[in-house]
């Protein structure tokens, strides 16, 4: 009893000096990133489309595009970024530690991350959901119908936890396939260790487009949950807070205003409007608000372009991903994506 | 008329005929080893008829169906295995992020490990004195070569990857976990209750904990300790580990030889006047390695192996460059055995080399007279 009581209070000391490092060890995040001259960045280890790696191994993709924007606005330039790859389980960890500054890996903003384990999601960059894929000789028309389906889920993810949710509300069984990576859990899927695999749907748009025979494979039209997709940061530093948010922003607010990476050097030079003028720099002092420089906006769309410029080149129709833009259109074309006015 | 009754019988030896045909060369061999009995005939055609199955068919699926040419997956039509990638990617496979313009200073550093390897493994090499010396020499070199330094430009280690990171990894992890194992080993059955405490303890504490627990510790609970400023590489954290859990286990092979030696072995050391050291050194040591050999590398080899765990840090070894490409949109569904094999056929030619190099070891240091 008296063992016990001493490893409780050992164990509780320790967490306190965990928790006391982590929430003061790292106010200033921008003068330590400039102080460093390169932005620690977490990503995917690997996900079709918003993390890979191209022939000369440089990373690419929806997501790596905003760690550029934001390199770009904070130090004005798209290299100075250290890729840090995390799976599933060590992203949070990463991000609590200060072994990286931002974690931009398709992670879903949900209230318990956002409050208990501390962290400040920055907004939405992909609006997603999450779907079934099944095969067709199943016979089955929904994800409702699917008792006693076997199905392939990928671990430590919010998935796992929807699609029971999804089960307990429809009065399904179903048997678990847990897998550890998202490509492990396509491979099993495909070699017919599960009837169904469930991942956000824009995971199964892109794992169909792979199948030898995706006649065989059909999409289940229930989407279960709403996975809304974002970059996020530690809580406690409003300012850097701030700068992520407001360099998204301008990604989403540049596609509205027609600012794209071509033009948008020579709009900075002002224009007759003066809302891409704030944002541009050549009105008001946006960037000095933030603590960065007058051009930050014309450096963070300068890098990948702007919103729909990234959606195209990355994930868009004309990728091997082939999404559409859907809910993530911007509000004016039948979507949600509403980014506040720079002003 | 006698004389030739007598002459019926040979009177010169016949010469030496040959043995029956069935029962030498290629088909006496047959007959002896391949069907000598009903179920061993048995047996060789089961076996034949599994092999017919199975070989033509994974050649035919590796190089005769293959696709070699193309520049994403879509390019690789048939039923064969789909190659086209190795040409653009296999410089990531053996450099990782590696910067393309310093390739020759990993490949320096690779054939200088040749020498270096030689002086350790072969005795009776030219210049064997000297070159022990640049044997220790060896891993300053190389950390210079690949990290920079000395008017090479800097690379941090985040860059490392493809197989040279298991090289890097495995190689300094089997040069420093013999010695520290032999240490751990020695300090278990020395008589100073303090170090065995703590040796057993370390032991016991390696053995008792997953691999890959503590290289979690490693990387991410370490750093909510550290102040912020100090930051350990995390390649080094990970080196680390490794190659203390791979000395916990070497200490248990070593001790396993330690106590083979009859004690006869120690009271002599000690009757010739010889202190500790020396008798380690000279007497105990080198029979207890030497029984110890096949143990001792088999865990090198389990550590080279281990060194794919080196993905939990976000590096991206050989394995991480196979799952890398088979999340890579051009490429998705198309390659996943075919890089796996890639990454297969490379750890088979080190670890088997490690294990017949052992076998041949073994071989020359046989001094009992069986």
């Amino acid at each position: 009893m008296k063992m016990k009581l001493i490893t409780g209070a050992v164990a509780a000391a320790g967490l306190m000096a965990i928790s006391a490092t982590a929430n003061t060890a790292h106010a200033g995040t921008l003068d330590d990133v400039r102080a460093a001259g390169e932005l620690k960045c977490g990503i995917n280890t690997g996900l079709p489309g918003f993390a890979f790696t191209d022939d000369s191994g440089n990373w690419q993709g929806f997501d790596v595009a905003f760690c550029k924007a934001l390199a770009a606005a904070v130090l004005g330039d798209t290299s100075k970024i250290k890729y840090v790859s995390l799976t599933g389980k060590n992203r949070f960890p990463a991000l609590t530690s200060g072994e990286i500054d931002v974690l931009s890996r398709n992670t879903t903003w949900t209230f318990s991350r956002d409050v208990d384990l501390g962290f400040t999601f920055v907004g939405v960059n992909y609006y997603d959901g999450q779907g079934f894929i099944g095969r067709t000789k199943l016979g089955v028309k929904s994800a409702k119908e699917l008792d006693g389906a076997s199905i392939c889920i990928q671990t430590g993810t919010t998935t796992e936890l929807n699609l029971a949710d999804f089960a307990r509300d429809n009065k399904i069984e179903y048997e678990p396939v847990p897998i550890e990576t998202n490509a492990e859990a396509r491979a099993a899927y495909e070699a017919e260790r599960c009837d169904v695999y469930t991942t956000d749907a824009s995971g199964l748009a892109a794992t169909k487009a792979t199948f030898d025979d995706p006649e065989n494979h059909m999409v289940f039209p229930e989407i279960v949950s709403k996975e809304p997709l974002g970059p996020l940061v530690r809580q406690g530093d409003d300012q850097w807070a701030d700068i992520a948010r407001w360099t998204l922003n301008v990604l989403i607010n540049a596609e509205e205003l027609g600012i794209t990476r071509a033009n948008a050097a020579e709009l900075a030079k002002g224009t007759d409007n003066p809302a891409i003028n704030r944002i541009l720099g050549s009105e008001g002092s946006m960037g000095e608000m933030l603590g960065l420089s007058k051009d930050w906006a014309v450096n963070a769309i300068s890098a990948e372009g702007n919103y729909a410029e990234i959606f195209d080149k990355y994930v868009g129709p004309d990728t091997p991903l082939g999404l559409a833009r859907g809910l993530n259109a911007l509000y004016k074309d039948g979507g949600i994506l509403y980014a506040p006015p720079i002003r | 008329m006698t004389d030739q009754a007598f002459h019926r019988s040979q009177s010169e030896m016949l010469g030496e005929r040959p043995p029956p045909a069935n029962s030498v060369g290629v088909i006496g061999w047959m007959r002896r080893n391949l069907f000598s009995s009903a179920t061993n005939t048995l047996v060789t055609i089961l076996s034949l008829v599994l092999l017919w199955w199975i070989v033509p068919p994974l050649f035919n699926w590796v190089f005769f169906d293959a696709s070699y040419s193309g520049s994403v997956g879509a390019d690789c039509v048939g039923h064969g295995a789909c190659w086209a990638w190795l040409d653009q990617r296999i410089d990531q496979f053996l450099y990782g992020f590696y910067p393309p313009e310093s390739y020759w200073r990993v490949n320096l550093s690779v054939i200088l490990l040749v020498p270096a390897l030689a002086f350790v493994l072969f005795d009776r090499l030219p210049g064997a004195k000297y070159g022990r010396w640049y044997s220790l020499a060896y891993p300053f070199i190389a950390a210079i070569l690949l990290v920079g330094g000395f008017g090479l430009e800097g690379v941090t280690t985040d860059k490392f990857g493809g197989f040279m990171l298991n090289l890097v990894a495995g190689v300094a992890g089997i040069a420093l976990s013999l010695p520290i194992g032999i240490l751990l080993a020695l300090g278990r059955r020395s008589k100073l209750p303090l170090i065995r405490w703590l040796s057993v303890g370390f032991i016991e504490f390696i053995r008792g904990v997953p691999l890959i627990t503590l290289l979690f510790v490693a990387v991410i609970i370490l750093q909510l300790f550290l102040p912020s400023e100090v930051s350990l590489d995390q390649l080094l954290r990970v080196m680390i580990m490794i190659t203390l859990f791979a000395s916990g286990y070497m200490a248990e092979v070593i001790r396993g030889g330690l106590q083979a030696i009859p004690k006869g072995q120690y009271e002599a050391a000690e009757a010739m006047g010889l202190r500790y050291w020396q008798s380690m050194r000279l007497i105990i040591l080198p029979q207890a390695l030497k029984i110890s050999i096949p143990g001792i590398v088999n865990t090198f080899i389990g550590l080279f192996k281990d060194t794919t765990l080196l993905i939990i840090i976000g590096l991206f070894d050989i394995l991480g460059q196979a799952r890398l490409l088979q999340t890579n949109q051009d490429w998705i569904g198309k390659v996943d055995h075919e890089t796996f094999l890639l990454a297969a056929l490379f750890f088979f030619v080190i670890c088997f080399s490690m294990s017949r190099y052992s076998l041949k070891l073994e071989k020359r240091l046989d001094t009992t007279r069986r």
